[in-house]
């Protein structure tokens, strides 16, 4: 399997950065960076990863099992991500999750039928401090509020990118 | 050994090693810690909270299972807290679990039960709908019954760091959590059965037992494999004369609680329906079933007609037979036969090495040896697929006490996993390796060496020489096939040599010669089938077999007699190490009898049975006792466990007829021809792949 040059560099470094029999401690941001280039872990990729870092199938496929943000079905373009769990849930976030339900048609772990937004209802992001909190893609958004949701929503479903949605102030982490 | 450290629990001032493990500590003093996924010898996981106890000083409850045993330590183990803990912990593993006891193969023996029993949780606050996932077979030996399942990961870290096959893992997370095996949907690995032996519930579950029987119904019969010649015991679970079970959960034997698929399910070709269950006699050109006394007046009326007119006689013996029907075998051919035409399949050079060794005490390797020497060296043998027990012992040895291992060998073995130093070689080239590893294993403070049968004659010697040269503590293992090659060789089953590594002195044909000679007047086959791949030159030889099977040998038959399996039979067999075990008689088929009886019977018939004595096995045992080196120990103690023969009793000086020496490289799913009988390791797919 081939990948990118930037993402082949990426993986040289990761692979020099461990002992050369711990090779295994790559496989889990192999998987993370891989998966963004080929929308989602695929049976290739699994095989490619755990022969590169000297492991069983079932053992990359222990690992995605098992990490929530490694996904097997492609997500959407944006992938919003809403916390309910408890800081988040005292000030607001279930209510947010149902708005954003309601909103797109679609629910856990779906996608929006052209692809640009997919929805997951997430545990902690440990974004407390800043509850209620939604995460698109690797970016925040912090005290987001009903209003800024539904601006959000309609933007990304009209194609803009979240940096184009100038009035939901993003924090890139 | 680390220092001693006093500690107490519930008030008791007790002493271990410091950094033993708590639940160890308490253990060896009595004190029961429940636990679930600790299991000794395996790496620690935490992960069933069963083993929670309280400590002074530490502000919650900890596991026992990971926490060393420190001077001072105060721990209780009895508390309401304690008791409310194990309780919950309990209720936790039952919300989602199916409690089909009445059905479940583990009802009886299963550790959840027994601890719900003892903690309680009788009740269970879970109102929920269960998640039901249905039951999955991953081979014809390993089912899977997700339900059942309380996640302790035994099964995992049995098959990655006991067989180091590592076809178990566990997928996805919290209470979706699940074993899978290594193909997705299948299992391709060693099929030996660890996993479902060491699970403490039934969710894994093996094709053979699975709904035979209820546990209580069985009896128990601790016996030995009768494969390879690891000689692992094994404990076969017998219901109405039926075997519906292996295993050995009592730890006993060399093997502890190890038993790869030949030992643990391969004990079905005893009951397969192709047994032969009555005598039979060639009646124009065809066999026929006749009664024990009209096939046994035949072949003596034969035998004894061919000894009048100095006919020429073949006897060969088995590698399964046990040492007293060997020791019988050759007694009935040298002193009422006459011939010292006896020979059996030889299979590793166990003669030149006993020779090569003449001077020396305590030079051949037990099996325990090869978990607790200090390394290891591996010639010429795929270990792990030839001699799964040893290789597990290899494997607990490097675990455990880091021993350093190096593997010569043609190609990649799993042994390389676990190698100091990994050299290929050509079969028959290993030595040739060696002084590359010379500065390394002088190093070592002990070293045993195992070499396979590429490794035989003068190579033997020269291997030899090489281990004494290195300056430290050697010992040596040669690796012979099946159950009792060794025991074949110490009872004399070659023309060269009486019991004992005796020089016989008295010249006598080789099985190649028997089967090529054109005068041979007689050939009795005794669980052996040396016409799978040859002919018997004589084509008017009158020829005896007693076999389980219609093998090609029993074919070419002028008489057939059915005999008893090795788990149908009392006696000792001598493992590869030189290890003599007790066979216990478990099960019986119809119409057959053991080889003894038989030999003995033929005998009577002759008018031989005075010479020969009865053919009681315990009477046999004590006339080899008196007669061959190394084996005068009493049979009580060989009933408690292996006792290691010493047989090297100066130079042995007979050639050993490295030319002769052929092993079959039996692997995981093959064994001789009773492999063939085995449903088991024929249905499995790594046997078809393996063929
Ligand atoms: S049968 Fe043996 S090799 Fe196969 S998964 Fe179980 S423990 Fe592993
Ligand atoms: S299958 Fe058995 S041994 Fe394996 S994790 Fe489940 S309960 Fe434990
Ligand atoms: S290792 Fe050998 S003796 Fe042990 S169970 Fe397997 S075949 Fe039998
Ligand atoms: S609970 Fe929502 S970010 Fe921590
Ligand atoms: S036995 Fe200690 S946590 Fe399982």
């Amino acid at each position: 399997m081939t990948f990118s040059p930037e993402l082949e560099a990426r993986f040289e470094k990761f692979l020099a950065k461990y002992p050369a029999d711990r090779k295994r401690s790559a496989v889990i941001p192999m998987l993370v960076y891989a998966q963004d280039e080929t929308e989602a872990i695929t049976q290739e990729l699994i095989e490619e990863v755990a022969k590169r870092c000297g492991v069983t199938q079932l053992q990359v496929d222990e690992v995605v099992g098992f990490y929530s943000m490694l996904h097997k079905k492609p997500q959407g373009k944006f992938h919003v991500q809403i916390c309910t769990n408890i800081s988040c849930l005292l000030v607001g976030g279930a209510e947010l999750w149902e708005q954003a339900c309601k909103k797109t048609g679609i629910g856990h772990k779906q996608n929006s039928a052209d692809g640009r937004i997919s929805l997951e209802e997430v545990e902690c992001i440990g974004a407390c401090s800043w509850a209620p909190a939604v995460q698109v893609n690797y970016d925040f958004y912090h005290f987001v509020t009903p209003g800024q949701l539904d601006k959000l929503l309609d933007g990304l479903a009209a194609g803009k990118k979240p940096e184009e949605i100038t009035d939901v102030k993003k924090v890139s982490c | 050994m680390a220092d001693l450290v006093k500690f107490t629990i519930n008030g008791q001032e007790l002493e271990a090693p410091a950094g033993m493990l708590l639940i160890e500590a308490a253990k060896q003093n009595g004190i029961e810690i429940p636990s679930f996924c600790y299991y000794e010898g395996y790496s620690l996981q935490a992960a069933c909270r069963m083993c929670l106890v309280e400590v002074e000083r530490m502000p919650k409850m900890q596991v026992a299972c990971t926490l060393p045993v420190s001077a001072g330590m105060v721990v209780r183990t009895e508390t309401d807290q304690v008791n409310a803990a194990r309780k919950s912990t309990l209720e936790f593993l039952l919300t989602n679990h199916p409690l089909d006891c009445p059905v479940c193969d583990k009802g009886g023996e299963c550790e959840l039960q027994d601890m719900v029993f003892r903690y309680g949780a009788g009740e269970s606050r879970y109102t929920e709908t269960k998640i039901h996932v249905d039951e999955q077979q991953w081979s014809p030996v390993v089912f899977y019954d997700a339900p059942r399942c309380i996640l302790c990961f035994r099964c995992v870290r049995a098959c990655d760091e006991g067989m180091g096959v590592s076809a178990l893992g566990v997928i996805n997370r919290g209470a979706m959590s699940l074993i899978a095996p290594n193909k997705g949907d299948h299992l391709e690995c060693d099929e030996c059965g660890q996993c479902i032996d060491i699970c403490p519930v039934g969710a894994l579950t093996s094709g053979a037992y699975r709904y035979q029987t209820r546990p209580w119904e069985m009896e128990h019969v601790g016996t030995i494999c009768t494969h390879c010649s690891d000689g692992c015991k094994t404990t076969l679970g017998v219901r109405n004369d039926e075997i519906v079970r292996g295993n050995n959960r009592d730890r006993s034997g060399v093997n502890g609680e190890f038993l790869c698929i030949k030992g643990r399910y391969g004990f079905d070709f005893s009951e397969h329906a192709d047994r032969l269950q009555s005598p039979m006699i060639r009646v124009n050109g065809k066999l026929e079933e006749v009664s024990w006394s009209k096939a046994l007046e035949t072949i003596s009326k034969k035998f004894a007609e061919v000894k009048a007119k100095g006919g020429k006689f073949g006897v060969i013996g088995s590698n399964q037979t046990t040492n007293e029907e060997n020791y019988y075998l050759q007694k009935f051919a040298r002193q009422g036969l006459g011939t010292n035409n006896i020979d059996h399949h030889r299979t590793g050079d166990v003669v030149t090495l006993v020779d090569a060794l003449s001077g020396t005490t305590g030079r051949l390797a037990k099996s325990v040896d090869f978990y607790e020497g200090k390394a290891v060296l591996v010639i010429g043998a795929d270990l792990a697929v030839e001699h799964p027990f040893l290789a597990f012992q290899i494997r607990a040895n490097f675990r455990h006490h880091e021993a350093h291992v190096y593997a010569v060998t043609a190609e990649t073995v799993r042994e390389d996993l676990v190698a100091t130093r990994s050299v290929r070689a050509i079969r028959g080239e290993e030595l040739s390796a060696l002084e590359g590893l010379r500065e390394a294993l002088a190093a070592e403070k002990d070293l045993v060496i195992v070499f396979g049968d590429s490794i035989k004659g003068d190579k033997v010697r020269s291997l030899v020489e090489y281990g004494q040269s290195l300056g430290i503590p050697v010992s040596y293992c040669a690796l012979v096939d099946y159950s009792n090659s060794r025991g074949a060789i110490d009872m004399g089953l070659v023309p060269e040599l009486n019991p004992g590594f005796h020089a016989s002195n008295v010249a006598g044909a080789t099985i190649d010669e028997l089967l090529a000679a054109n005068d041979l007047a007689a050939l009795w086959v005794i669980g052996s089938n040396p016409l799978e791949k040859a002919k018997v030159a004589a084509s008017k030889a009158f020829v005896v077999v007693q076999d389980l099977f219609l093998t090609e040998t029993a074919q070419r038959a002028d008489v057939v007699l059915p005999s008893a399996s090795a788990y149908e039979k009392n006696g000792t067999v001598t493992n590869g190490c030189g290890e003599v075990q007790r066979l216990k008689r478990a099960s019986a088929t119809m119409g057959t009898k053991t080889d003894l009886e038989i030999i003995g019977l033929i005998a009577k018939e002759m008018g031989l049975a005075a010479l020969m004595g009865p053919w009681l096995p315990e009477t046999v045992y004590a006339e080899i006792r008196k007669n061959v080196k190394g084996y005068d120990i009493p049979l009580p103690l060989v009933t408690i466990g292996a006792q290691q023969t010493a047989p090297v009793n100066g130079r042995v000086g007979v050639d050993s007829r490295p030319d002769l020496i052929r092993s079959s490289h039996d692997n995981l799913f093959t064994s001789g021809t009773l492999g063939r009988y085995s449903t088991v390791l024929n249905s499995v797919i790594e046997g078809r792949q393996s063929r």
